[in-house]
């Protein structure tokens, strides 16, 4: 009789979901799903609110990468009035966004993903944290904790807190950096390099043990999508779209970002919040796509940092075409760290840094407007529309973990068929179901937010609906 | 009513100098006064602290938001403190724990009756209402939010009326008409249906009488009228005008 397992909650994600795995009449794994299970609404209660409220009112989809979602709601605000956001203005935007990705990578690598790297997938759940890593590798762990902070530092110096700032308006910031921040974020700098350096080595010399798990992890054929400059190099804030297929070929090149939906259809589906976004040409559901950190090293041509590309060398010689197992979006983590924070250290050399001319006023002027960025896990999409006198009227957002969400099911099947040989669900299961969504680091919180609960829960079901197990 | 009970009189006009001088008690201290001077004018002259939200220097009192209430000695009920004139010998407390109880209360129920989303307004951090709620250690709310549907007004080229921040000070509608002269906002319907309109209820931006000079902007103590174009925690107010401009109106009358 065919059978179905829940997991729920998986922990150390950010969010609340459910994970399904069906089993056939066999016995075998016929389907496992990810379900995010609760409604957050914002596309609809943003209708009829200011154009100048927007950035602040959508940061609160996450307290993770808050910065990723500002920046876009600026980008379409800064479309809707029609404005040329002034050469410093983007500047710091940029600087704020390595800010944000060093913190966001860091929390995902070290607090989240590292206690499986480093304690291992079979070691007790109950130590197996950042807590259990400060017994057992404290140098390791105080690196994390201070990389993370140097993210949030920066942050900070430049937008006045932390979570959710304010500097980011439509037409630029709203406050200029000052020589002291700058001097300090300069400071902080060789030592983020030195921390991911030394993380990186630690990293490859572990990859041998996880065999198993690279080979299982979400590792198989897709396209990849990502933003890249002019020149086909990485980039986060602005640029545009390139997707490449399962071979590496560039299948679109410089595709402005206002175009997008006539590329990327999102479906609906009944057992879940979450859209599941997909490539149109390739229709539903074959149309999946991967975005993210492994999903940008594949499509670029390079990273244009010394240090960062030294580093996409060897990240390249994982594989003859792209890196398709979702285990190494851990390893691009630390290259776009590493990426970061060299280009942070770009920025602030150059002197027009501390300008103050950062902001460009104007009312809306064109109803509508799209802004694409590269959040931390993945491409972000806004797309507002507008009335004449500047209040939305129509939302849609595309998440970054929405655009994997296909390839996150597929990667849950492909490790359940592999690990899941019983009608229970065991430790080492849960471990391997809960690490391959996390190798995704999903924000669930930036389509589902509950208090109180645990984060996702994995059930175990057969086909007529009856709970086998449950964690 | 009871013998022994104070209530609000009327303000009786007199000519400069012919007012009774009164003595009477603010927290037991004895202070002494006109007796056209508010309780609450008196006190702060005084120095004694009083919370308002309705009252800014330079516009009639309204006695809107009752966040100013005193208990008075033998009267039954709290009394504002900006349209309440004194008696002689009257004992007046400002800060009991049945006033700091219903200020409290006050201030809980006009949170919820809009929508107060300090996060992601632009008054956030420069607003009255929030002031307020720090000065009183409102932590959290015990009433039941309402969470009306409300809409903005962004009909006007320069200005944005959010009914979802407004407390109903009715600021903006006793600067437009004692000030400006304009009295382009007045008050529709009653309780909670009540709203602040331009004109007869027309867009803002179709105003005829509205000048456009935007006191009412900057009178308002919450993100409900801001400037267009300020985003989150932007919006500071200047009021420094009000007290100078209805100084000049006077002298002008006279």
């Amino acid at each position: 009789m065919s059978q179905q397992f829940v997991i729920e909650p998986v922990s150390r994600i950010e969010g609340h979901g459910k994970i399904t795995i069906t089993l056939d009449d066999l016995g075998q794994v016929a389907d496992a799903r990810l379900h995010v299970t609760q409604f957050r609404g914002f596309e609809k209660f943003c209708e009829g609110r200011p154009l100048s409220e927007m950035v602040s009112l959508v940061q609160r989809i996450c307290g993770i990468c808050p910065i990723s979602h500002s920046l876009a709601s600026a980008k379409v605000c800064d479309a809707i009035m029609g404005v040329r956001v002034p050469d410093t203005a983007i500047r710091l935007r940029r600087l704020l966004n390595c800010g944000e990705f060093i913190q966001s990578h860091a929390l995902s690598f070290f607090y989240l993903s590292s206690p499986d790297l480093l304690l291992g997938l079979d070691s007790p759940p109950a130590e197996r944290n950042i807590l259990g890593l400060m017994k057992s590798n404290p140098t390791f762990a105080r690196d994390g904790i201070r990389l993370r902070r140097i993210g949030q530092q920066m942050i900070e110096w430049l937008a006045g807190k932390r979570i959710h700032p304010t500097c980011v308006v439509p037409g630029g910031v709203n406050a200029p950096l000052s020589p002291e921040h700058r001097q300090a974020m300069q400071e902080l700098i060789p030592e983020g390099l030195e921390i991911v350096q030394r993380t990186l080595l630690l990293f490859k010399n572990m990859l041998d043990s996880f065999r198993e798990e690279i080979d299982t992890f979400a590792n198989f054929p897709t396209y990849f999508m990502g933003l890249v400059d002019s020149e086909g190099r990485l980039e986060h804030v602005d640029g545009k779209l390139r997707v490449i297929d399962a071979d590496g070929n560039i299948v679109i090149d410089q595709l402005d970002c206002e175009q997008y939906q006539e590329y990327i259809g999102e479906a609906v589906e009944e057992d879940s919040f979450l859209k599941s976004p997909y490539y149109k040409p390739l229709g539903y559901p074959d149309g999946i796509y991967r975005v993210g950190p492994a999903a940008r090293l594949n499509v670029i041509s390079s990273c244009g940092t010394p240090l960062a590309d030294q580093e996409l060398v060897e990240f390249r010689g994982l594989s003859t075409g792209p890196v398709l197992s979702a285990f190494h979006n851990h390893y691009a983590r630390l290259i776009e760290i590493l990426y970061s924070l060299e280009m942070a250290e770009r920025l602030l050399a150059d002197p027009d840094i501390l300008n103050d001319r950062i902001r460009a006023f104007a009312q809306p002027n064109y109803p509508e407007g799209i802004g694409v960025v590269e959040a931390p896990r993945g491409t972000l999409f806004h797309h507002y529309k507008a009335d004449d006198h500047g209040l939305i009227t129509w939302v849609n957002l595309i998440v970054a973990t929405g655009n994997n969400n296909l390839a996150m099911n597929r990667g849950l099947f492909q490790v359940a068929r592999h690990y899941l040989h019983s009608r229970q669900l065991t430790d080492d299961v849960i471990s391997r179901l809960q690490a391959v969504i996390r190798a995704f680091d999903p924000c669930l919180s930036c389509s589902t937010h509950s208090l109180g609960e645990k984060g996702i829960v994995i059930e175990l079901i057969t086909a007529d609906g009856r709970m086998l197990d449950s964690f | 009513m009871t013998s022994g009970t104070v209530l609000p009189r009327k303000r009786r006009v007199r000519p400069v100098g012919s007012h009774r001088i009164l003595t009477f008690k603010i927290n037991n201290r004895d202070v002494s006064s006109r007796e056209d001077e508010s309780i609450l004018a008196v006190a702060r002259q005084n120095n004694i602290y009083i919370p308002t939200l309705c009252h800014l220097d330079g516009l009639s009192e309204h006695g809107a938001c009752r966040l100013c209430i005193v208990e008075i000695k033998n009267a039954p009920k709290l009394v504002p403190a900006c349209i309440t004139f004194p008696q002689e010998g009257m004992e007046v407390s400002t800060c009991s724990e049945r006033v700091i109880d219903y200020r409290k209360k006050l201030l809980e129920m006009l949170f919820t009756e809009r929508n107060h989303v300090c996060a992601v307004c632009v008054s956030n951090g420069h607003c009255e209402l929030q002031d307020l709620a720090i000065q009183l250690n409102i932590t959290h709310v015990r009433y039941e939010y309402l969470y009306p549907r409300l809409a903005l007004d962004g009909s006007h080229p320069r200005f944005i009326m959010d009914h979802n921040r407004c407390v109903l000070c009715l600021r903006c509608v006793r600067v437009c008409d004692e000030i400006e002269g304009a009295h382009t906002w007045d008050v529709m319907n009653r309780g909670l249906d009540t709203r602040v309109i331009t004109d007869l209820n027309i867009p803002w931006g179709s105003s005829e009488t509205c000048t456009s000079c935007g006191k009412c902007v900057q009178v308002c103590p919450t993100g409900a009228l801001s400037e267009k174009g300020k985003s989150v925690a932007e919006m500071v107010k200047r009021r420094q005008f009000l007290p100078y401009l209805q100084k000049m109106r006077r002298w002008e009358e006279e």
